[in-house]
């Protein structure tokens, strides 16, 4: 038996409203991420993109399918709030379009944050979080409040914090729509590094074509069905377009 | 890592200023209680000082602070026959009120039972007890009376040889000492003109009946002084108060002179209530509500700040709780925060209110209980207002965080 898979989507189906107020916003979606791999989600605007993050992160339940991070499945088995959380927090990283950093916490403290809520001791937190700040070039700016750092630094910061408590699986919603291209590529390019040192699957939502050299995966969605597909096929369709 | 402290780090101005205004609202609730407690103690000043056990006043009547009470000097030769009594003396106590120096004086006149009491038992700042049968007085310092300072009083004219603290009537007026002869003649002084139409009626009265026609003397008395007239009473003191013998019940003596016609008796705890009951009741109540009315306001407004604290933070919060925070992180973010500006709002309001409730024009006189209960209230409160924003705060949803 081979190492369990970082993510497993099977038959993800959404469902909004009833009735004729019914809106079907994801259906039957099935993704498989390997450890280390990473993913890029591409789609145009309402395509069940976000939709598809909200499930697999365990924010918003799927209507129908399931899913498993680390080989754990999940809709069978921790169903209360609370546990859904305790397992976002020890087993999932966000990044977001905008670098959502809290605002009343320094660099350090955002990411530190996510240490002490597993129940690390504060030093140990902060040793981690001065750490990964150091590794993604942020560790002079640790001090910093958000409004301090450049976009370029917060989304350092955010994916600090996302790998803080070395998650199987980093999920990143449009990470790079607030950069220029330069550090938007630094950005996917940062993605990647993180994914082969520490192991950890990565799921992109991007509209940058721009830097998916980077990807070992892609994915489309559209109308709210996923499918496979490849660099050229999506290279050649950006293209022809 | 204390959230709460560093989402007030952030706001430190609008909070800081935010804990003062509700600092100065605790104030004022600590206040209230300081002035309803004032207000209770003043009454009570003179009823204590004089140390009584058992008050005898005119019949029917509440005793000389509640309204007039009136009795012949007599009743003190009477009552001290009363087996188990110790000490009879006559007690004078009036309200007048006087110019001096360009303004008006208002002030307590309490006589004293002179030789027996000179006035030793009272809260003494400066100078001494009487030392004399008449024309020295001891004055509160609230009357603003020096000391050696020279008071022209009826036709009299009395020296300050002694200066109290705190000792003023429930009305707030400032009492000053006299011995009760002198305490009368301040209260029933009359014009020359008024005693000499007196004498001249008293004179066309006798005259009008055969009894003046036939005694001579008696025409002769009617149109000298009252004094000198045996059917006529000496000045009337208000009541008379007495010390009870050790193990003497007072329940007893009061059955005795409760017989007599011309009396009602108080022991000393039924004239403390009768004082508190009439005169301070209602201002007690009218505090009270003040204080309620002012505790909710405090609470409301608490309520509404820590609530727009935390609308001020539901994207953070929603972060939180994206991130995997339990929901008890965030509802301590929030009741930390209303608990630590009920504290420091307290502190405000204690340091504010010890520094000017000297400087009011009556007593507030915060006691250590008086400080807890607060404290307790303001525990209370700041739970209570922090509910709005925990419960804004639990239906933050964390995609909220996302777009």
């Amino acid at each position: 038996m081979g190492e369990p898979l970082a993510l497993e989507a099977s038959g993800l189906t959404k469902v909004y409203g009833h009735g004729h107020t019914e809106v079907v916003a994801m259906r039957d979606a099935t993704m498989r991420v390997r450890r280390g791999e990473v993913v890029a989600l591409l789609g145009p605007s309402g395509a069940g993109k976000s939709t598809f993050l909200l499930c697999v992160g365990l924010i918003n339940p799927p209507t129908r399918g399931s899913v498993a991070i680390g080989g754990r499945l999940i809709q069978d088995g921790p169903d209360s709030l609370g546990d859904l959380r305790r397992f976002r927090r020890e087993h999932i990283g966000f990044v977001f379009q905008k670098s959502n950093l809290i605002p009343f916490l320094s660099a350090v403290e955002n990411v530190q944050v996510v240490g002490e809520l597993v129940g690390k001791a504060p030093s140990v937190a902060r040793r981690r979080a001065m750490e990964l700040l150091g590794e993604l070039g942020v560790g002079a700016r640790s001090l910093n409040m958000p409004t301090q750092l450049s976009g370029g630094e917060q989304q350092r910061v955010t994916v600090a914090r996302a790998l803080a408590n070395q998650p199987s699986l980093i999920l990143a919603d449009e990470p790079t729509a607030a950069l220029d291209s330069v550090r938007g590529r630094q950005v996917m390019q940062l993605f990647r590094d993180v994914s082969h040192t520490h192991g950890t699957a990565v799921i992109v939502v991007t509209h940058d074509h721009r830097a998916l050299d980077v990807f070992d995966t892609i994915y489309e969605m559209e109308d709210g069905v996923l499918t496979q597909t490849t660099h050229a096929s999506v290279l050649g369709q950006r293209s022809a377009g | 890592m204390n959230l709460a402290i560093r989402d007030i780090r952030r706001n430190s101005g609008r909070f800081a200023l935010t804990t003062i205004g509700i600092g100065m609202l605790l104030m004022v609730v600590l206040g209230m209680g300081g002035i309803y407690r004032g207000l209770v103690d003043d009454a009570l000043v003179v009823t204590r000082g004089v140390g009584a056990d058992v008050w005898v006043v005119q019949r029917d009547t509440r005793g000389p602070f509640a309204e007039i009470s009136r009795l012949p000097r007599s009743v003190v030769d009477r009552v001290a026959t009363v087996p188990g009594i110790h000490g009879a003396k006559e007690f004078v106590f009036h309200t007048i009120q006087r110019e001096h120096r360009g303004k008006p004086l208002r002030m307590g006149v309490l006589g004293l039972g002179w030789p027996i009491d000179k006035g030793e038992g009272l809260p003494l700042v400066a100078g001494r007890p009487l030392a004399q049968n008449h024309f020295e007085m001891i004055a509160d310092e609230s009357l603003g009376l020096a000391l050696g300072e020279k008071l022209r009083l009826a036709k009299d004219t009395y020296t300050v040889v002694g200066l109290t603290r705190w000792l003023v009537a429930s009305g707030g007026d400032g009492i000053a000492c006299f011995t009760s002869r002198d305490a009368q003649a301040i209260q029933f002084d009359e014009p020359g003109e008024s005693i000499r139409l007196e004498r001249r009626a008293r004179r066309a009265r006798a005259d009008a009946i055969d009894f003046g026609r036939t005694q001579p003397r008696v025409l002769e008395r009617a149109a000298g002084t009252s004094r000198d007239i045996a059917a006529l009473p000496g000045p009337a003191i208000s009541a008379v108060i007495a010390g009870l013998a050790p193990g003497v019940d007072p329940a007893n003596v009061q059955r005795i002179m409760g017989g007599w016609g011309d009396v009602t008796v108080y022991t000393a705890t039924q004239q403390e209530e009768l004082l508190l009951k009439g005169s301070v009741d209602r201002a007690r109540r009218q505090i009270l509500l003040f204080r309620v009315l002012l505790t909710i306001i405090s609470a409301v407004i608490m309520a509404l700040i820590i609530y727009t604290l935390t609308l001020d933070k539901l994207h953070p919060i929603a972060l939180l709780k994206l991130i995997g925070a339990p929901n008890r992180t965030i509802m301590g973010l929030i009741l930390q925060q209303s608990l630590i500006m009920g504290a420091l709002a307290y502190g405000v309001g204690y340091l504010i209110g010890m520094r000017l409730f000297p400087l009011f024009p009556r007593r507030v006189l915060v006691t250590n209980d008086d400080l807890l209960r607060v404290a307790g209230i303001v525990l209370l409160i700041s739970v209570v207002a922090s509910l709005l924003g925990i419960w804004k705060a639990m239906r933050v949803a964390p995609n909220e965080a996302i777009g």
